[in-house]
């Protein structure tokens, strides 16, 4: 879509200014995956020679196999607790934060709006903010270090909940007509209508939730006090802040950790795209 | 009168009845687990606030208001300070960057989806691994790290970027890592804002003499982008209230975090969660950060119009 008429079109050079300029940028955007690649396949000594070079003198492959051999860096069970958090996260957010907004903006019910405004007073405060309360009620539970911990505080985002409401407040009002004349009630048209009607949306949401549980650092480093409990951040972080750091090693650890993202990333821009142009919310 | 559609006069309290536990089911869940993990502590922590709460969240020594005292005089507010300096970078760099990267890429006709695609890109990386690289590889502060090395090209001494507080050369590290995190989500933000700007517009402009480029951009492409623009502005200014991931790896070290570059949740999770345990000097430091937060997005509210849907 070139969204200017012939007469305002820049010319030849502009173009090619534009290109080059772009071009750097481009390059300079992808330095660090390549860093990244570049250090886990190096040994230790090419990593840290005074003489920087841009390729590796050899490739390591090995070091994949270190890493994962490695006794004091969990890290495969790391990747598992983050594959599982997402997950769960991602859906039970989907699940609940759409039940409320659907309800919220087709059922009618008299104090609907108070329950409204309850809802958007959380917006104005981040969740980060108030790890320390969250925290003392966590921790008071004895949730600390457990599946449970990690996953559950997550999962009633007040942001998509709004969210929802807002979408289904757009959503064409004759499917859902046509469903209550066959007889179904809210609970059927929801499921064989609604949900099916949205997979666009839906997916758009999961693709930023999943992104953002996947990449979160805060709450699993507050929660995650044992081993047993890391994500991929919290294993990554206590080496990176470690005494001793095994360069490589870590950013073999760190390439496999984005690797999930790149790849959901790369399949479903789309979704992705188009999630956070409709709600500008941060993954 | 006038009755909801498919309803006699006969029904009518049953349907009503019926509509109220339809919305229960719906939204119970969800608001069940909203009160529990957002109201509760928030009310909780109102309350150990007042107390002097170490080591314990069921004090009995109340304080009165010389928690939030010692906060706003502390080191807190010296915290306060530091985010200051930070988003006084961040912001406007994120806006340039984005807003940059937004119109070349729009205007472009061959590859501009894998341009979008590459500034978009590092939204899928996390800050630890941000911070990785930028530790270990572009910003080490010995002799193989890029930025040393490029320093060197030029004859200059190697830079100590994350040990040294003066000259404070760690603001470049943690401002060039968040903004290579976060321009390429802002960048999509104004890619929507620039697609729906009218045709027309420009058309008009055109008719009107106005030379491509900049004049069109200073009176056509930025005065239309003004809902994003605020937008852009207020959310990276929010997401820079919270930094925390980047501070926390690029600055900690085995021996302890350092005396300088404190923003609030790192200066708030090591009296909370660190040796002290200090619940009641924590809540009431995350309470004064939640109202500042409010402030500023109800303001964000009076700018956007509140609840309308605006990106």
């Amino acid at each position: 879509m070139d969204k200017q008429p012939v007469g305002l079109r820049p010319g030849v050079v502009g173009t090619s200014l534009r290109y080059l300029a772009l071009t750097v940028a481009a390059l300079l955007f992808l330095l660090p995956f390549y860093l990244i690649v570049r250090n886990g396949l190096s040994t230790e000594a090419d990593i840290t020679s005074p003489e920087w070079s841009l390729f590796p003198s050899s490739l390591h492959w090995e070091n994949i196999t270190e890493l994962f051999d490695d006794p004091s860096v969990p890290m495969a069970h790391a990747l598992w607790n983050s594959l599982v958090i997402a997950v769960l996260q991602t859906g039970g957010q989907l699940l609940l934060g759409s039940l409320c907004g659907y309800g919220l903006a087709r059922i009618p019910y008299k104090h609907a709006n108070k329950i409204f405004y309850l809802i958007v007073a959380t917006l104005m405060v981040p969740a980060a903010v108030t790890f320390v309360p969250s925290f003392v009620l966590v921790s008071s539970l004895g949730w600390v270090s457990s599946l449970r911990g990690l996953v559950i505080p997550g999962l009633f985002a007040g942001f998509t909940a709004f969210m929802f409401r807002q979408y289904f407040l757009s959503f064409p009002r004759e499917l859902e007509e046509a469903a209550r004349i066959d007889g179904l009630g809210y609970w059927g048209t929801y499921w064989r209508i609604v949900v099916p009607n949205s997979c666009g949306f839906f997916a758009a949401v999961a693709v930023i939730q999943f992104i953002g549980s996947w990449n979160a650092f805060l709450w699993p480093l507050v929660i995650g006090q044992d081993e047993d409990a890391w994500t991929v951040q919290v294993a990554m972080s206590t080496f990176l802040t470690a005494q001793n750091v095994n360069i490589h090693e870590l950013f073999v650890a760190a390439a496999v950790g984005i690797l999930p993202l790149v790849l959901v990333f790369v399949v479903l821009q789309r979704f992705l795209v188009r999630g956070v142009a409709e709600t500008g919310i941060k993954g | 009168m006038r009755l909801p559609r498919g309803s006699d006069l006969s029904g009518l309290r049953l349907q009503a009845s019926a509509r109220s536990a339809a919305f229960w089911l719906f939204v119970a869940p969800f608001l069940i687990g909203l009160l529990i993990f957002n109201y509760i502590p928030i009310g909780w922590s109102a309350y150990l606030s007042f107390f002097d709460a170490q080591g314990t969240v069921t004090p009995d020594t109340f304080v009165g208001l010389s928690n939030y005292a010692d906060m706003l005089t502390g080191p807190f507010a010296q915290s306060l300070l530091t985010f200051s300096v930070f988003a006084l970078f961040i912001v406007p760099l994120t806006f340039a960057l984005a807003l940059g990267l937004a119109v070349a890429v729009n205007r472009i006709r061959f590859a501009r989806t894998f341009f979008r695609s590459v500034f978009f890109l590092p939204t899928a990386c996390s800050y630890v691994v941000a911070a990785m690289v930028w530790k270990l590889s572009l910003f080490s502060g010995v002799r193989f790290g890029l930025a040393n090395t490029v320093l060197d090209w030029f004859g200059q001494d190697p830079v100590a970027w994350l040990s040294n507080p003066d000259p404070p050369w760690y603001w470049v590290v943690l401002v060039t890592a968040r903004l290579w995190l976060q321009v390429g989500f802002y960048m999509i933000l104004f890619i929507a804002g620039l697609q729906r700007i009218p045709d027309s517009l420009y058309e008009a402009a055109f008719v009107d003499g106005a030379k491509p480029g900049w004049q069109v951009f200073r009176h056509v492409t930025f005065p239309q982008l003004r809902p994003t623009s605020i937008a852009v502005l207020l959310l990276s200014l929010i997401a820079a209230y919270q930094a925390f991931d980047e501070f926390y790896n690029l600055l900690g070290t085995a021996r302890g975090y350092p005396d300088f570059g404190r923003p609030p949740l790192v200066y708030l999770y090591y009296l909370a969660l660190g040796q002290t345990q200090d619940y009641g000097h924590g809540s009431a430091g995350a309470l004064i950060l939640a109202l500042l937060i409010a402030l500023v997005t109800l303001a964000q509210g009076r700018l956007l119009g509140f609840g309308r849907q605006e990106a």
